[in-house]
């Protein structure tokens, strides 16, 4: 891998130049060298919107993404604490099982699809469907989400210190959505509902994981109704 | 007034359009207001492979002997991208059946069986178990829109990946399991609440178009270092058109899966009403290929409503590269029995056929979750009635059953290897099977739609 630089004066940290490897090198030594190699942080230069980049982590270490990411940056990610500086396209951190993934920058669609576990913590705004159908996972939104978001969400939550989009939490099973500012609209069987203590907390909890400064008071709580557990003729055929 | 006149026949003149099918729907419709959700596929009559029929050797064509002379059944999917392609000892493997709609029993039987074959079995809409993991050799884990446990360590752990679009039973109609099949296991699978009706979504929740998922499937290869093949599945419908964004997308294994396939409960109107036929969608995918130069390149598995061996060699002759088997796997286990097995003895179900409100031979209530044979159940007593040994054992037999028939045709098609059969090898017999599998119908050269009488 002769396009691959390592930093020689400090190697528990390892540089890979995306203008010159390919995202499969860095995958590769992700998924089967960085295992026992004392390598505890990854630098990738110059990403460039490419796809799949920190696919399929599963083990502990921080990758800092020096720009912008594609779609499925740190897709299935186990362990790993990643951080983008800069953009992301859709599906940032789609179906997370652990780890922090931040995004310093803006997250296109489906960020944190199918989540099951760990933190997705997107700095500024994200697009349509955030956290669609996710499975456990935290995410945390420092700006405004798009419509048809936590579509048929089933656990985990969902904290937006910005606006929200149409048909929030259509279907939406057992997740939790926290919005600060304005909902357009929610969807099918999602109804918003008071703030209990243990709410208040678990907000206070997640914007202290994301560091924002904003006070949980200011939140809306947004969950299931769970009109549409059971088929039957009385839901609008909602089946 | 007399009940009738002793001379005067009644009136028995029965409705073609409102026939005693059509009344007893109205009826059901009007009482409930809720449309029917069944299991199994598509009961009505459809143009299908028993419609063809093989021209075998004679003077112009030179058999082989029926019993002793070579005729291979290896078959490798994959070989277009993966580094480890899979490699099967029979072109017949075990459809994608969710743990939740079946037991895990019957999981665990479908996994030795087909260890045993030499032939994959396939998870499905609620995540890879650890009984169907341990008991297969060959498995292949689909990725589903509903993602229900799925997870990157049971990815890794796979030997391919089928990305599944749609479902032959019902294109476009997403999944359903119905609370009664929810326990406190697939509860927490699925990570959702005990006892609820499941809905599986209709599309995948991070990706809409084909460029989209050509990207999907990128990242499902990058995670697992390019080694495991992809597979997309489609539900029969636009299939011509869908076999080719499937290969756009990067697949090395395109599914289609025809109307006749089944599930294990969603809406009657879509079982019966949506998609098109298996020999229709074999020929529109085979077409596909053949136009993008990949025949060969991407392997086409091609299931629904595959039952014989003759069903077996007549999909591969027409251009599939294997075929996927579910139904009729569930059929061999003892679905739609009269009795089922155990310590040492059988039992007589009828009675449990009848408090589900069908019988022997007619039933469909997979979706009830109280199959009378212990296949389609998350139920802690009736899941004990079936042996997975027993079943294993079962399934092994009708694949080999089938196996041999479709050897046994192959030789005597002249073919040493039953992927060289070819559509040359056949006939249709009704003029519908003829224009949709564009075979000549039998003595003659006439393809309907394709012209010269």
């Amino acid at each position: 891998m002769e396009s691959v630089t390592a930093d020689r004066a400090a190697v528990a940290t390892r540089r890979f130049d995306l203008a010159h490897a390919t995202v499969r090198d860095l995958n590769h030594f992700l998924h089967r060298e960085l295992p026992g190699s004392g390598v505890t942080r990854v630098d990738v230069e110059n990403p460039g919107g490419r796809h799949a980049i920190a696919a399929g982590i599963d083990h502990p270490v921080d990758v800092e993404v020096l720009g912008h990411g594609g779609y499925y940056l740190a897709g299935m990610n186990k362990h790993a604490n990643v951080t983008v500086h800069g953009n992301v396209g859709w599906g940032v951190a789609e179906n997370m099982m652990s780890g922090t993934v931040r995004v310093k920058g803006f997250a296109s669609e489906a960020a944190g699809a199918t989540g099951h576990g760990g933190t997705l913590i997107i700095e500024g705004d994200a697009s349509l469907r955030c956290g669609i159908s996710m499975k456990g996972i935290d995410i945390v939104v420092g700006g405004s989400i798009g419509n048809y978001s936590a579509f048929m969400a089933q656990a985990g939550r969902l904290v937006v210190c910005g606006d929200a989009g149409d048909a929030l939490g259509d279907s939406l099973y057992e997740a939790v959505i926290y919005v600060r500012g304005r909902i357009k609209s929610l969807g099918a069987d999602a109804r918003e509902e008071p703030m209990t203590a243990v709410d208040l907390a678990a907000v206070a909890e997640l914007l202290g994981r994301a560091g924002f400064p904003y006070a949980p008071s200011e939140f809306k709580r947004v969950a299931s109704a769970r009109s549409l557990y059971h088929w039957n003729a009385d839901a609008d055929q909602e089946y | 007034m007399s009940a009738s006149h002793p001379d005067r026949p009644l009136s028995r003149e029965e409705s073609a359009g409102y026939d005693r099918k059509v009344l007893d729907y109205i009826r059901g419709a009007a009482a409930h207001g809720l449309y029917e959700i069944r299991g199994l596929g598509a009961k009505r009559a459809l143009p299908s492979f028993d419609d063809l029929v093989f021209l075998a050797g004679s003077a112009t064509r030179y058999p082989l002997e029926g019993y002793r002379e070579k005729c291979t059944t290896k078959t490798v999917l994959g070989t277009r991208y993966a580094k480890k392609p899979i490699v099967l000892d029979i072109p017949i493997t075990f459809a994608g059946m969710s743990f939740g709609s079946l037991s895990a029993r019957v999981k665990e039987s479908l996994g030795r069986a087909a260890t045993e074959l030499g032939t994959s079995t396939t998870t499905g809409d609620g995540g890879m178990t650890q009984e169907e993991r341990r008991s297969s050799k060959t498995l292949v884990y689909q990725c589903l829109p509903s993602r229900y446990g799925f997870n990157p360590d049971d990815l890794r752990s796979a030997d391919a990946i089928e990305v599944v679009i749609g479902q032959g039973a019902k294109p476009g109609g997403g999944g359903m399991l119905l609370g009664q099949k929810v326990n406190p296991r697939v509860a927490r699978m699925r990570t959702l609440p005990e006892g609820i009706d499941q809905r599986s979504a209709c599309r995948h929740p991070d990706w809409t178009g084909p460029d989209d998922l050509t990207i999907k499937i990128e990242e499902l290869r990058e995670i697992t270092d390019w080694e495991k093949p992809v597979y997309v599945k489609v539900g029969a419908t636009r299939t011509y058109n869908d076999v080719k964004l499937a290969v756009h997308s990067g697949a090395d294994v395109v599914v289609v899966d025809g109307m006749q396939g089944g599930t294990a409960a969603t809406q009657t109107v879509f079982i019966e009403h949506v998609g098109i036929p298996t020999l229709a969608a074999l020929r529109q995918a085979v077409e596909a290929l053949e136009e993008m130069d990949m025949r060969g390149k991407v392997q086409l598995i091609v299931s629904g409503g595959i039952r014989t061996g003759a069903d077996v060699a007549k999909a591969l002759a027409m251009g599939a590269d294997a075929v996927s088997i579910g139904q009729g796997a569930l059929m061999a286990m003892g679905c739609n029995g009269s009795s089922w097995f155990g310590g040492g003895a059988h039992h007589d179900a009828t009675a449990d056929y009848a408090a589900i409100g069908t019988a022997p031979g007619f039933c469909h209530h997979c979706h009830t979750g109280k199959c009378p044979v212990g296949i389609t159940t998350q139920d802690a007593e009736l899941e004990l009635r079936l042996d997975p040994t027993m079943a294993a054992r079962h399934l092994k037999n009708y694949f080999k059953t089938m196996t041999m028939e479709l050897t046994t045709v192959a030789r005597a098609c002249g073919k040493s290897n039953v992927h060289h059969l070819e559509r040359e090898d056949l006939v249709a017999l009704t003029i519908e099977a003829a224009a949709m599998a564009k075979l000549p119908l039998a003595g003659t050269n006439w393809i309907p739609g394709v012209g010269h009488l």
